[in-house]
């Protein structure tokens, strides 16, 4: 177990994680010169499309220092805010974290928070200055940050860049010199905590663990702590480019078991695999995952529900920070609410369940859960607008509010200020980290920030803003639900939760906009939107007059009946209420007011 | 069991079988085109020849005799008499012909004099379709074609001279400038010659054409779609009065007088087609052949047919059924959709009765069919029916 050395690569967004990865499984030759292509660990499609890590990935290496052999796991993680889930767990099966800092960007938001994570759960911290190989690294300067950061040594602050593969050597060092050797006793009762698991259409259910004590055997019958299901440990092994099976398995190590799950709720990051005959305590879980905004996701289909529950199930085993209950909507039918950590990853899972289990889903208006306490006391939680009590039997509401830390240069302090108090939020600490760089911090309603509030950030800043944020609780606030009609009927996958004051204003610009969306078709369509019984605001979309091709091409049929299906896919997308074909872009309106 | 083979008679109670020629030259290109054709003719007798050879190979397509030769392009009417002689020579001796056979001869008004007019009648070509486009010269100058208004009437008078008792004009409307007053005028000059069929087809702008491009950079306007819709409207109407029957979306006749070719289109009927571009259907397969003068040619020439084949499943041939039927008068037969067809039924329960309710299609017993507000929309409504 000596030559064991869990670790996880942490940092802000695009510091340069998943590359710097790449040169440490080529110097250990985990990856072939073959098999290595960029940010090789990015496996998933989406990944790769978007140049972001999604999911953490965790992969073996074999490492010869001083003669000696090591084994050291690696675990690369996303950096972007909304898949900071992925790095609590992730920093959970390790024992130190390589903190990168762009050379030239230093310090951000993410920065700060995933060091916090990795500090609370005792990690031990390998400083990384990364990409010095770019003309605008400051090494100098972001090394102050760091030592004011971390208050370490000047000198343990390595010299790195992923891209022209400089400084590995030192960071293979530091890894082994540095981080602890896993403890544990391979002899005590078997305690192994999943932090992750997936889907695999071939093989079923992989839960992916690391063993604190005693060992796991292939073909042991185990049993998961807090569910007490029983299984075979049909496979065990460790998670190399690909899985490779073992034989045995020895606390301190980190791996992956197939044992025949068949429901995918029983599965269940956090819980602890054991034995059935010699079982050993449940080991701490993870702390819940706390959404920040909630959406339906509906099939375009209805008869499509319970397929879509059952992709639901196999994609939240690759995603733990999705959360979901069934829910009904008088337009959609139904479907499921759920709750996601921020738009991207919104974005993320309506993507997943397209490519990965071939739905076509409708994700409704966002909104952030707010708390509705009725004259009789009660307290309700509004996930949906439809949540909402009868007016009548409201005594008031209140909304989450979060601290934001916003990092930033001094030049941007005035307009970011100004942003953030048009967004209802108020100043709360100012503190500035060098000479040019400060960092602010806000009282915020989540409301106003979750949607588009980074976007906005980033163009007043011209980038130079790093933004995280935690709910702090909840305010008593004046929102309203705001309603749209479709041609008289209320479409509550439409409404929305908006403060009373821009409320007017909103309720026009949705109307406009949704007049935008929505396709012409074969009859008039009133849009409306309401508040209460009041009508606010109305739009029409006029009716299609003609729409007929003039002639089939002489014989050829096959080519007006291929462009009459392309356009019947396209109206895939839609999904009718009543008889209005809705597209999807028309339930994001909201959050595209300003544009 | 009696009756259903009963029924599966009355689906097919006719049975065409026609030959498609397709003749890919024009003498000038018309703006809005975009059919296959080469305005250069040095091609044109290896071409015959090809057409010939392809005639000739695929001489087994049919089982049963052909009732219908249509010559389309193109501009088949530029054909010299040995060329048009030579075609029809070979199809007389390759192919059963049946008795009452309906042959039509795509003629441009400029090509229409009175020696051509007596080869073509001596060739057995009983029907005309004349290119007419507009009776308005300064609209006909705009589309780059090369007749005028008073060419039309001559060519018409003549043709009627001859004997040609079966003639058709093409029509065109929603042409750029074109006004309501225009239209009117164009639709009344056509309906004085009184021809016995009149296809008239609103403006597609296609991309690849001189139209397409200025539409595309935003220098070609041409009526929107409330004024084409208009246009439409009244032609219905107008051509309704003088007893013209409205047999398909973009096709008028004279009662006895439909086009027999034409309909096998659209009635799932067996055709072949020869030539570049040709298309043909041999009751589950589709096939097109290579759109280019030059490896057509070279691949006749070396004994090959240059086609793409598609089979049909069963979802497209449902999906064709209810594109192609739902164009013409009788509509779709339901249970031909659904028992031969295999669409669902419950789904059409989904669908029918607000359509009908809206007054878009009409029900009769297992027929639907468009209204006149209803055929405006035929491509919406046909998204509706269409199987995913
Ligand atoms: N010049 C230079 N560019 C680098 C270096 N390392 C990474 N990059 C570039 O920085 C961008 C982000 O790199 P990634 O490795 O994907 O960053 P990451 O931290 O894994 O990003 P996330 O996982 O999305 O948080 C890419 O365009 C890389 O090519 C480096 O050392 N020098
Ligand atoms: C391909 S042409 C061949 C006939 C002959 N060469 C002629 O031009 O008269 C057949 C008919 O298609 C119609 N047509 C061609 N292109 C069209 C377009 N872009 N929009 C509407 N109708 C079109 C015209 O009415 C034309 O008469
Ligand atoms: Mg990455």
């Amino acid at each position: 177990m000596e030559n064991i050395r869990n670790f996880c690569i942490i940092a802000h967004i695009d510091h340069g994680k998943s590359t710097l990865a790449d040169r440490l499984l080529e110097f250990t030759n985990t990856v072939s010169k073959r098999d290595s292509k960029a940010q090789v660990l990015d496996d998933m499609d989406l990944e790769r499309e978007r140049g972001i890590t999604i999911k953490s990935h965790a992969i073996q290496m074999d490492y010869i220092y001083e003669g000696k052999k090591y084994i050291l796991n690696l675990i690369d993680t996303p950096g972007h805010v909304d898949f900071s889930y992925e790095v609590s767990r992730s920093i959970a099966a390790c024992e130190g974290a390589l903190l990168i800092v762009d050379a030239a960007q230093g310090i951000e938001a993410q920065t700060i928070s995933n060091l916090y994570l990795a500090l609370g759960q005792d990690l031990e911290i390998i400083p990384v200055l990364n990409k010095i190989d770019l003309p605008g690294a400051m090494p100098e300067e972001v090394k102050d940050q760091v030592v004011d950061l971390l208050g370490c040594d000047r000198e343990g602050i390595i010299h790195a860049s992923g891209k022209e593969g400089i400084g590995i050597e030192d960071i293979l060092a530091a890894i082994i010199t540095r981080i602890p050797a896993p403890k544990g006793d391979p002899a005590a009762p078997l305690q192994a905590l999943i932090f992750d698991s997936a889907f695999n259409s071939f093989r079923g259910i992989e839960v992916m663990f690391r063993i604190f004590n005693g060992t796991l055997k292939k073909g042991e019958r185990v049993k998961f702590a807090n569910t007490s299901k029983e299984y075979f440990a049909d496979e065990i092994g460790v998670l190399r480019l690909e899985k490779e099976p073992r034989l045995q398995m020895e606390a301190g190590n980190v791996g992956y078991i197939i044992s025949g799950i068949k429901e995918a709720k029983e599965v269940k990051v956090g819980d602890t695999i054991t034995h059935k005959d010699r079982p050993g305590e449940a080991i701490q879980g993870f702390a819940e995952v706390k959404p920040m905004v909630f959406a339906g996701i509906y099939p375009v289909e209805t008869s499509e529900f319970e397929e879509l529950r059952a992709s639901m199930e196999k994609l939240q085993l690759n995603d733990a920070a999705l959360v979901w209950e069934p829910e009904t909507s008088a337009a959609l039918g139904f479907g499921f609410r759920c709750g996601f950590l921020g738009m991207l990853h919104m974005e993320i899972v309506q993507e997943r369940l397209e490519r990965e289990f071939n739905m076509t889903v409708i994700t409704t208006v966002p909104s952030v859960q707010f708390r509705a306490y009725t004259t009789k006391g009660e307290m309700i939680l509004i996930n949906a607008p439809s949540d909402m009590p009868d007016p009548s039997s409201l005594d008031y509401i209140e909304e989450p509010f979060i601290k934001a830390q916003i990092i930033t240069k001094s030049d941007y302090v005035g307009p970011i200020i100004s942003l953030c108090m048009d967004k209802r939020g108020l100043i709360k600490n100012q503190i500035y980290l060098t000479s040019d760089r400060v960092e602010l911090t806000f009282d915020l309603p989540l409301a106003e920030i979750v949607f588009d509030f980074f976007d906005k950030l980033k163009t007043i800043s011209r980038g130079y803003a790093s933004l995280d944020y935690e709910l702090i609780g909840f305010q008593t606030s004046n929102v309203v639900k705001l309603d749209i009609m479709l041609n008289g009927e209320k479409v509550d996958a439409l409404s929305a939760i908006v403060h009373r004051e821009k409320a007017y204003d909103w309720g026009k610009r949705l109307c406009e906009k949704l007049r935008e969306l929505l396709p012409r078709q074969m009859f008039e369509i009133a849009i409306q939107a309401s508040i209460g019984a009041k009508i606010i605001s109305r739009e029409t979309v006029k009716a299609l007059r003609k729409n007929v091709l003039a002639k089939c091409y002489g014989g050829d049929i096959s080519r007006k009946r291929k462009l009459l299906e392309k356009q019947k896919k396209g109206k895939k997308r839609m999904r009718s209420v009543g008889n209005v074909e809705i597209p999807q872009e028309a339930f994001m309106a909201v959050l595209k007011l300003d544009q | 069991m009696f009756q259903s083979t009963l029924n599966k008679k009355q689906f097919n109670i006719l049975h065409l079988a026609g030959i498609y020629i397709h003749i890919p030259y024009c003498r000038k290109a018309c703006h809005y085109c975009d059919f296959h054709f080469s305005t250069h003719f040095d091609t044109k007798e290896r071409m015959v020849d090809a057409l010939i050879r392809e005639i000739i190979l695929r001489k087994d397509f049919f089982s049963s005799p052909i009732d219908t030769i249509y010559l389309g392009g193109g501009t088949p009417s530029v054909l010299s008499s040995e060329e048009l002689s030579l075609i029809f020579k070979s199809i007389h001796q390759h192919y059963a012909l049946s008795t009452t056979l309906e042959i039509t001869l795509e003629a441009n008004p400029d090509d229409i004099n009175d020696d051509n007019l007596s080869l073509w009648r001596s060739l057995g070509i009983n029907r005309l379709s004349i290119g007419c486009q507009t009776f308005d010269d300064a609209i006909l100058i705009q589309l780059n074609r090369i007749h005028r208004a008073n060419d039309s009437i001559t060519a018409y008078h003549m043709a009627r001279a001859k004997g040609f008792d079966n003639i058709s004009i093409d029509l065109m409307f929603g042409l750029p400038t074109q006004t309501e007053q225009q239209w009117i005028a164009d639709l009344e000059l056509a309906m004085s010659l009184q021809p016995e069929h009149i296809s008239a087809y609103g403006l597609t702008i296609e991309e690849r054409t001189v139209f397409g491009n200025l539409h595309k950079s935003g220098r070609l306007t041409v009526p929107g779609e409330e004024l084409q819709a208009r246009y439409y409207e009244q032609m219905m109407t107008m051509l309704a009065d003088k007893g013209y029957i409205q047999y398909e979306i973009s096709n008028f006749c004279l009662p006895g007088y439909k086009s027999k070719h034409n309909s096998s289109y659209w009635n799932q009927e067996k055709y072949l087609g020869i030539g570049p571009s040709a298309h043909s259907f041999d009751g589950s397969n589709r096939m097109w052949n290579d759109a280019n003068n030059m490896t057509y040619i070279k691949k006749i020439e070396s004994g090959q047919v240059p086609y793409t084949l598609e089979t049909l499943s069963l979802k497209d041939r449902a999906n064709e059924y209810i594109m192609t039927a739902l164009r013409t008068k009788e509509g779709i037969t339901l249970q031909k959709l659904t028992e031969e067809l295999h669409y669902p039924e419950e789904k059409l329960r989904g669908i029918l009765p607000w359509l009908v309710q809206n007054g878009w299609i009409e029900q009769s017993s297992d027929q639907i069919s468009l209204t006149s507000s209803g055929k405006l929309l035929a491509d919406e409504i046909t998204l509706k029916i269409f199987l995913n």
